[in-house]
């Protein structure tokens, strides 16, 4: 059973749709370890190593993702989290913004998979599941 | 009449406290000092002929109990993974347990951390890391280092419990003294220190007892049951729970000053008093025990000249002595340090022990206490806090020598309040003062072990 941290980036603090991720992931047999909102990177990279986590899911709804995801991947690497998969997703960005491009800045940031609003979590299970072998 | 003896071996003193468990009564204490160097006996004997001399109709002494804290109380290493989380989890347990922990390691033990740990004076150490189930490469690795370093140090393993049979295995090879029990952090933020501390103590009452020179009392005495600090924290969690129908003081502080170290017991959730608040971090113990080996007033007090600047050092002065003073702070301090019986004989050196005293009530306070920190979101307002929230603490209960022969102990226990420039200490803000002026706190929660019911009554009665 692979272990996956879930939780809300940065001063937001959207608290529904988190354990909606949650029950989710769980249904399909993940071993989740949901942070909850107002969580900080050192908080999800923290959480990651003790619990050995394969994937780490960052979510954002309240505009201001971008500049809370900053340099995440850079930081996943100093703490030896280098081969943790990294997906985020809501309302990333400021603004309605091409998805293409919001895709292509976050990729360029280190992030794995990049979820644009709406997107049904089910979509997401099904990468986690192709990215850790485990479909 | 029955008596029932209670034994606290200190540093400095030992002390007795005799009860009469059938008229309900402390018939007397006494004190002598502590003679580990030569035969620790020779001060419980000298502390009996006292108590004895005192109270000549005292009664047959049926059964005696006994703490320590002697020969430097029991020191700790505390290992885990990451230093905010397992690190901090097997630092609460051992805290918990009594003792006094200088050494805290997080993720992988380096020959550096090896070669300290050789070094220092550690009783047993507490390797933990990774959730059940979690990071069990790092908690291997330590324990490999751990058993190939041969440290001949009893070791409690309290991590991740998959990585438990190979712990089991690399140990039993090497022959080190070693215990498994549960993880101190089962799963993330979430603590778990009674089984490690269960162990602690059984450690502590087995083998640290014989290396203190302690062990020869259990002869005369019968077994030393726990560390002192221990104690204090369950007399503290009695008084606070209450017994069965007799109820208890509700959420409650204890500050005990010392001469080497200042130890703060809370017993209470702490959680937040506001829906605009979110916790975060590691789970707070319900009763949870801080030491600070920097704030003592007397074998410490040249280390407070670090935390607190000579100019700032006027004002924790009451109002008025401050001109009572001119004396050298920096020799005032050294004069403590290498003096550590020094009593002060005069006006000005009293005035300055209460200032000390002063500053140990207020930094500890400082560590010891949640802080909250405003976040702005585009929903207003919120708040983080960290640690136990103490705003709503009924009474705080002084003890240690500085306070108990201080008719000014609840004005230095203010220093403990509120503070307008410490906006964001989660402090008490509006407690009741409670001295133990008989210097029974421990003795109270050895009590308690059998006769749960009579030491509350005897807290009850006696902290005033």
């Amino acid at each position: 059973m692979h272990t996956v941290v879930i939780g809300v980036i940065g001063a937001d603090v959207h608290a529904v749709g988190i354990r909606i991720i949650e029950h989710v992931l769980r249904k399909h047999g993940f071993n989740v370890v949901n942070i909850g909102v107002l969580s900080s990177q050192e908080d999800f990279i923290n959480a990651a190593i003790e619990t050995n986590a394969k994937a780490i899911l960052v979510s954002s709804l309240y505009g201001h993702g971008e500049m809370d995801c900053k340099y995440m991947k850079e930081n996943c690497e100093e703490a030896g989290l280098s081969h943790v998969k990294l997906y985020v997703g809501g309302n990333i960005v400021v603004g309605k913004q091409d998805f293409k491009d919001v895709e292509q800045r976050f990729k360029k940031m280190g992030f794995d998979r990049v979820y644009p609003p709406g997107t049904d979590i089910e979509e997401a299970v099904e990468h986690i599941k192709e990215d850790l072998n485990t479909a | 009449m029955s008596v029932h003896l209670l034994v606290d071996f200190g540093s400095t003193y030992t002390k007795l406290t005799a009860v009469d468990t059938e008229k309900e009564v402390i018939v007397g204490t006494s004190r002598a000092m502590t003679t580990v160097r030569t035969d620790v006996l020779e001060g419980f004997d000298m502390a009996l002929e006292k108590l004895q001399k005192a109270h000549p109709d005292m009664g047959e002494i049926t059964t005696i109990s006994a703490c320590s804290s002697a020969a430097g109380g029991l020191k700790m290493a505390a290992i885990g993974l990451v230093e905010e989380l397992t690190a901090e989890a097997a630092k609460r347990a051992c805290l918990g347990a009594g003792a006094l922990v200088n050494h805290v390691f997080s993720h992988h033990l380096s020959k550096k951390e090896i070669k300290t740990l050789k070094q220092a004076d550690v009783d047993i150490i507490l390797l933990a890391g990774g959730t059940d189930g979690g990071n069990k490469e790092c908690i291997l690795h330590n324990a490999k280092k751990l058993a190939e370093a041969k440290l001949g140090i009893p070791i409690i393993v309290a991590g991740n419990k998959d990585a438990a049979d190979e712990i089991d295995e690399l140990f039993e090879k090497s022959e080190e003294e070693y215990y498994i029990v549960d993880n101190v952090m089962p799963k993330l933020k979430k603590l778990n220190v009674a089984p490690a501390k269960d162990v602690i103590r059984r450690i502590f009452i087995t083998k640290i007892i014989e290396g203190k020179g302690i062990k020869k009392a259990e002869e005369k005495i019968g077994e030393i049951i726990m560390p002192t600090p221990e104690a204090v924290l369950q007399a503290a969690e009695l008084l606070s729970k209450g017994h069965e129908e007799v109820e208890g003081y509700g959420d409650m502080m204890v500050i005990d000053i010392g001469g080497a170290t200042t130890d703060v017991h809370t017993i209470g959730e702490g959680s937040p008093k506001r829906t605009e608040v979110i916790l975060k971090g590691l789970q707070e113990p319900f009763a949870k025990r801080t030491v600070e080996g920097d704030l003592g007033v007397r074998y410490s007090a040249n280390a407070l000249l670090s935390l607190v600047k000579p100019y700032e050092f006027k004002k924790y002065y009451e109002n008025g002595d401050e001109e009572a003073t001119d004396e050298d702070i920096e020799e005032a301090m050294q004069r403590r340090h290498d003096n550590v019986d020094y009593l002060p004989e005069n006006d000005q050196e009293k005035a300055f022990d209460k200032a000390l005293a002063r500053i140990c009530c207020d930094y500890s306070m400082s560590r010891h206490v949640g802080t909250v920190e405003v976040v702005y979101t585009p929903l207003g307002n919120m708040y983080y806090q960290t640690g136990k929230d103490l705003t709503e603490i009924q009474y705080v209960v002084g003890t240690g020598g500085v306070l108990i022969n201080n008719a000014d102990a609840k004005q230095i226990l203010k220093e403990v309040l509120h503070k307008s420039h410490k906006k964001l200490e989660l402090r008490p803000k509006d407690s009741e003062f409670l001295i133990d002026e008989l210097y029974i706190l421990s003795a109270m929660g050895l009590l308690g072990q059998k006769h749960p019911r009579l030491a509350l009554k005897l807290l009850k009665r006696h902290l005033k």
